[in-house]
């Protein structure tokens, strides 16, 4: 992902105070998180076709009792793994969340995210500049009086 | 408005030289989809970066949408961690405003 | 045309395989229900709620209102300033007000007599997220963690507004005919997927009453009990109480005394 780099040179910048804190929001990926579909993500991503790996892990629940928060954990045992970001097939906006991994970072995340209806959720993996993911389909479910 | 100013909770934990951070966040992160009771729009409000600092080195960008649930929570674990070091994490939302908390480990 | 032996083998095969049919279903629903269960104990480790929670603490301590005085001599009913249990033993009667008062209408008399706000500023925006009263609320509840509910309900008021609250818990009306036991009348029941607590057995009473406040994800805030109760009672397409009401805190005497001996461990965490 290009504008993971941009953002990692931005942070280092603005943690040398060359930075004024409002440039940073010019370099979020708007594109990015503009897609309105997977293929159109992954193209706007550059990750191509990526492959599934049994060495990207993602836990959720089976069913999330509320779309509002699904919890999500995902580790990445792939080496170099230098970013992890997260898809959601049938939100507005595919692309939920994305984080750039520093050398000396464990690839792991968790986090929570708003699911629109049940769908599949993707962790998607950059390693070696070659993109993985993991999927998991997660329902959601509707409360009881109405709310 | 003052759920910005909510300072962010944030807990660590120590093993060996790995630091696991856990952090919940204040803020609405609106989608800008919502309907308010009038029936008007709520404007998208949400974190849009999040930087992590431990020492003098980033240890973790993020870069969120509004899908990030309301009163984010986020955890990650990072090396070569030492106690009574201090974490950072700053946030930068939609509409410029920012937070900065630390933590140190324990 | 089946001979009468053949028809009950039919029956009792009908009736085994219907059987196995709604075990199987049932599995499924225990498997999605503890499911359920198990996530939510894990966003409870990490708690939103926990945010108002440091909230209330500040605003507890901050002197505010015209009078610019703290809540820290506010009288919950164990002593001025006295916060440890003071959640687990409301509602109860106070003297200087006269009144049966659950925790919110004690910190808003607090916020009156000490702070000297009005009424109206006192609950202004209580409704909204992150509001005063939200966090207030999840800061004192929070410091009777550990500690039994014990609302004994013996003082005359306190015995009428547990008799109102009985008589308003189980009373049919409204356009759906509903009363509270009309669904909160037995043990595992649901609605959809969304479980439905039983109020009839002190058990279920304990169950319930102990997790709150707490915090809604599907409000995104920390709700209080009476809040809640507020909005169930919308549901029922009753008309809504008035916030600070006696009705809604009858209501609360009766659940609480119900669940007398649960131990608290608010806030808790809801769908």
């Amino acid at each position: 992902m290009r504008s993971s780099s941009v953002v990692a040179l931005v942070s280092l910048m603005a943690s040398a105070g060359l930075l004024p804190s409002y440039a940073l929001a010019e370099t979020w990926n708007k594109a990015g998180f503009d897609a309105k579909s997977l293929d159109e993500l992954l193209k706007t991503l550059g990750a191509g076709k990526p492959e599934q790996s049994d060495q990207v892990i993602l836990t959720a629940p089976e069913i999330a009792e509320n779309g509002a928060v699904v919890p999500l954990e995902i580790s990445s045992k792939l080496a170099n793994t230098d970013s992890i970001a997260i898809l959601i097939e049938k939100n507005p906006n595919t692309l939920a969340a994305s984080f750039v991994i520093s050398p000396g970072t464990v690839a792991y995340i968790q986090t929570r995210v708003k699911m629109a209806e049940t769908c599949n959720v993707y962790a998607l993996v950059k390693a070696s500049g070659k993109f993985y993911y993991a999927a998991k389909e997660i329902k959601v479910t509707i409360g009881g009086c109405g709310g | 408005m003052a759920i910005s100013s909510n300072p962010m909770r944030i807990r660590t934990k120590l093993e060996g030289d790995v630091c696991q951070v856990r952090v919940l966040m204040s803020h609405p992160m609106e989608t800008g989809l919502r309907k308010d009771p009038l029936g008007e729009l709520i404007p998208a409000y949400f974190i849009q970066l999040v930087t992590v600092r431990y020492r003098d080195r980033v240890v973790l960008t993020a870069q969120w949408g509004p899908a990030v649930s309301r009163n984010p929570y986020l955890s990650f674990k990072f090396q070569s961690a030492a106690k009574g070091e201090k974490v950072t994490i700053d946030w930068l939302d939609s509409k410029g405003d920012t937070r900065s908390d630390s933590a140190v480990i324990e | 045309m089946t001979g009468p032996r053949t028809q009950s083998h039919l029956t009792v095969l009908l009736a085994a395989f219907a059987l196995t049919l709604a075990a199987g279903v049932f599995a499924q629903d225990n498997r999605a229900l503890e499911d359920m269960q198990k996530f939510r104990d894990i966003l409870r480790e990490d708690n939103p709620a926990e945010l108002s929670e440091a909230r209330g603490e500040q605003l507890w301590a901050a002197p505010r209102g015209p009078n610019k005085v703290s809540l820290q001599q506010c009288d919950l009913g164990q002593g001025p300033g006295e916060l440890k249990g003071a959640y687990a033993k409301l509602p109860k009667y106070f003297a200087d007000t006269e009144r049966v008062e659950d925790i919110e209408s004690r910190l808003v008399t607090c916020m009156q007599q000490l702070q000297g706000m009005s009424r109206a500023q006192a609950i202004d925006g209580w409704y909204k997220p992150n509001s005063d009263l939200e966090s207030l609320v999840t800061y004192v509840a929070a410091k009777s963690k550990g500690i039994k509910i014990d609302v004994p309900a013996a003082h005359p008021k306190e015995a009428e507004m547990y008799a109102v609250g009985q008589a308003l818990f189980f009373r049919r009306s409204g356009p759906l005919d509903f009363s509270c036991a009309t669904c909160h009348s037995e043990e595992e029941r649901r609605i959809r997927l969304q479980e439905v607590p039983d109020f009839l057995t002190s058990a279920g009473a304990r169950n319930t009453m102990t997790q709150w406040p707490a915090y809604r994800l599907s409000q995104g805030a920390v709700w209080t009990m009476e809040r809640r109760l507020i909005d169930c009672i919308r549901q029922m397409r009753w008309p809504e109480p008035g916030y600070l009401s006696d009705a809604i805190i009858a209501l609360q005497v009766y659940l609480q005394k119900q669940a007398n001996g649960g131990v608290m461990d608010a806030p808790g965490l809801k769908r």
